[in-house]
């Protein structure tokens, strides 16, 4: 049991602090930024690339560093502080990271090489119309004719499904299961709808019209390997909303020892300081789930992955919400601007709390299985 | 970043699991686990049972009973013994008066008191809340006034827990008026066999009788009773709720408790809502202990990690919340608390249910108040 990063991952954190931290110091930047497409700097995108941010989690045989979740972790932490835009999570984590587990090893080299190098930005289209949170794909199908696979359906939400070079879509096969194409965008058969979401991200509706799709790997049912990689995904995200949610709380606690209002500070009112001190409860309690979490992926226990995401989200959920809220109330009118950063906070633990299982969600999943143990001990 | 217990540690966990499960006597645990009320015998047993094995007090100095062990050895052996249903050795013993002397003490008071204060011959009583004085504890009245070699205690003192068995009591008394609230307090030790020494029963709203008042009257104490510096006190009593926060919060304890409730819940458990608030009970305790293992892992360098005020704040509420939870799954039949086990077909634990709760109110308001904790976490680790 240790809870320390070692060297290498606080120069890591000092380093993707130095990058993105510094690029949107000023929240002008961001805002900036996000007004127009494709809702992220190319040019950071560029340099994560050369720092090898992009290619963390993936081998070094594909492009990558071969870095593990730990790593994978302190990077989302620190994107989620400064809100960066970047689709780090949706891009790298979960499309890089379905095609790390699925793909074959030409199929790796190519496309991790190309997203690792900053070449490619991927989106991993699996949200269907009606659907929510599944781990299968339904209304997207896929048929072959031999060796050639087309797909038709709708995909939405597609996080930066407008601007991805490549996409790795979820389809249904016709003897049952999901299987994973790679499907290229501007391809016959594909039609593109991108839009902001609340956040200042980016999504689109995705129109398949037997669109050409290359089975990934052998092309079988990987309903289990996309699972996974959601599981891995919202410890990720977790980790994301960490950083946001330290921010926040400095955020308010800063504002309330600045504002003045009855000609005394803010934090002369004990009604406002101990609504800040319980923020810092749910935040150091969703930080400790968060870092298990991480630590359970990292000893590469996949039996357990799915819990520790569960158990991960549920609480994250549930501080996002708090802390989101509270930050804004105890702000006032200044945090509902879309100038003054706090309240874009909110919004963005809002998207990454509904981006792969809000809290209910997750607790419905561990509901279901909480007569099957009688004390769950994270220790064994 | 590492998840698993170092082979030694976890070698060390099973040593305590299999110390707890087999040297305390079935009986005791099995009491602990249906939630009934522990006799003086039975705490008394127990804790003569861990100190003969150097499992009372390992948090004190080695030559006085300590054991060498790291902040996560210690945590181990205080979560085991929770899930193991063994009473905890008793606090106002353990915790608070024998570090105190441990610490501040003379050599003459360390032996005179700590060997018998660690094997529990001496039942301690604390005398720190008074009427008066609770959350705002320096503003105490209790005055103990120098007359040749002895002080004279006037006063009294309330919420002593336990005190029908004490045989000591541990007291700040004000010994001098004229100085600033906190500087005017000294630590004294007194016999509660000293004549004008009354103890008198407080009822709770459980019914219970756990708590007293304790009245001095023209008390004649001997001034080696007296630990450390004359109106010094004050810095003895922060220690020792400083050493009172870390165990507070009962994660092990607790969550046994939640594990138990899972078996009376029998079949309400397939209903989504009750296994709902199975769920996030079990995931906050789950939070709660990791950041206890958090908190633990960091303090290895003395100093306490921030977090650690988080722990009594959220453990108590836990702690209050299970004892809700256990209550509704009781349902109607928490309404017989006064029957007998000869006169009702109703289980006991739903028989318990409700005093049980109602007892454990007080876990918001002992050990510093919730809203002290608050008040500690916005100021000190806020700096609002």
């Amino acid at each position: 049991m240790d809870f320390t990063y070692d060297d290498e991952q606080q120069a890591l954190r000092e380093a993707v602090r130095g990058l993105v931290g510094k690029a949107y110091a000023d929240f002008e930047t961001r805002r900036r930024t996000v007004a127009e497409d494709p809702g992220f700097d190319e040019g950071l995108w560029q340099r994560l690339a050369e720092m090898g941010v992009l290619g963390l989690p993936f081998h070094e045989e594909d492009g990558g560093s071969g870095a593990g979740p730990v790593e994978v972790a302190i990077v989302a932490e620190e994107m989620g502080r400064v809100l960066a835009p970047e689709p780090f999570l949706t891009s790298v984590v979960l499309a890089g990271g379905l095609v790390a587990a699925a793909g074959f090893a030409d199929q790796r080299a190519e496309v991790l090489g190309a997203l690792s190098g900053g070449e490619s930005v991927l989106a991993f289209a699996h949200a269907e119309p009606g659907t929510r949170w599944t781990d299968d794909a339904t209304s997207v199908t896929a048929t072959n004719s031999g060796d050639t696979w087309t797909l038709s359906g709708t995909k939405e939400p597609v996080p930066h499904g407008a601007r991805a070079d490549l996409l790795v879509v979820s389809a249904a096969l016709p003897d049952g299961g999901t299987g994973l194409f790679l499907v290229d965008p501007t391809a016959d058969g594909v039609t593109r709808n991108g839009y902001a979401t609340h956040d200042g991200g980016r999504a689109a509706r995705v129109v398949l019209d037997d669109a050409a799709g290359v089975p990934l790997g052998d092309g079988g049912d990987a309903t289990a390997t996309i699972a996974t990689v959601l599981d891995i995904g919202r410890v990720m995200a977790c980790n994301e909303a960490i950083g946001a949610m330290e921010f926040q709380l400095r955020g308010t606690t800063e504002y309330l020892k600045s504002r003045k209002q009855f000609g005394v500070t803010l934090n002369t009112f004990q009604a406002l300081n101990f609504r800040a001190a319980e923020m810092y409860v749910s935040l150091e309690m969703a930080k400790s789930l968060t870092t298990w979490a991480t630590m359970v992926l990292d000893a590469g226990k996949p039996d357990q992955m799915a819990v520790a995401a569960s158990r991960a989200a549920v609480g994250v959920s549930r501080a996002g919400r708090h802390i989101g809220q509270e930050a804004i109330q105890l702000h006032g009118g200044i945090a509902m601007t879309a100038e003054y950063s706090i309240g874009s906070y909110t919004s963005h633990l809002t998207a990454l709390d509904h981006l792969l299982g809000d809290g209910d969600h997750h607790l419905r999943v561990l509901a279901a299985s909480v007569g099957d143990h009688e004390e769950f001990d994270p220790l064994s | 970043m590492q998840l698993e217990l170092s082979a030694e540690d976890a070698a060390f966990r099973e040593e305590m699991r299999t110390f707890f499960t087999t040297k305390i006597p079935q009986e005791i645990r099995d009491k602990v686990a249906e939630r009934r009320e522990l006799t003086k015998d039975d705490i008394v047993t127990s804790q003569r049972i861990l100190n003969e094995h150097g499992l009372a007090v390992p948090n004190w100095p080695v030559e006085w009973g300590g054991q060498d062990w790291s902040p996560l050895r210690r945590h181990i052996w205080h979560e085991e013994m929770q899930r193991a249903c063994v009473p905890l050795p008793l606090a106002f013993n353990a915790s608070m008066v024998g570090p105190v002397i441990a610490q501040f003490g003379s050599q003459e008071l360390k032996e005179r008191f700590l060997p018998k204060t660690a094997n529990l011959d001496i039942w301690w009583s604390q005398g720190f809340s008074e009427p008066d004085a609770g959350s705002d504890l320096a503003s105490l009245r209790t005055t103990a006034v120098l007359d040749g070699d002895e002080f004279v205690v006037n006063g009294q003192k309330t919420w002593t827990t336990l005190g029908q068995h004490g045989d000591w009591i541990f007291n700040l008394v004000r010994t001098d008026p004229e100085a600033k609230k906190q500087r005017g307090i000294s630590f004294l030790l007194i016999d509660m066999t000293s004549p004008g020494v009354t103890v008198r029963p407080i009822e709770l709203i459980d019914g219970g009788h756990e708590v007293n008042e304790v009245w001095f009257e023209d008390v004649r104490v001997p001034q080696d009773n007296l630990v450390g510096e004359l109106n010094a006190g004050w810095d003895y009593a922060k220690f020792l709720l400083g050493n009172e926060r870390v165990g507070v919060a009962p994660v092990g304890a607790t969550k046994r408790v939640l594990a138990q409730a899972k078996e009376y819940a029998g079949d309400q458990l397939q209903d989504p809502l009750t296994a709902a608030r199975f769920a996030e009970l079990e995931n906050e305790l789950l939070a709660l202990e990791l950041t206890a293992l958090r908190v633990v892992a960091h303090s290895a360098d003395g100093k306490p990690h921030p977090a650690s005020s988080v722990l009594k704040l959220k453990g108590t509420e836990l702690q209050q919340a299970v004892s809700e939870l256990v209550v509704d799954l009781a349902g109607p039949a928490s309404l017989a608390s006064g029957a007998g086990d000869d006169d009702s077909d109703l289980p006991g634990w739903a028989r318990r249910a409700t005093p049980v709760y109602l007892n454990l109110r007080k876990a918001s308001i002992y050990g510093g108040s919730n809203e002290i904790q608050r008040q500690i976490i916005a100021k000190t680790i806020l700096g609002l």
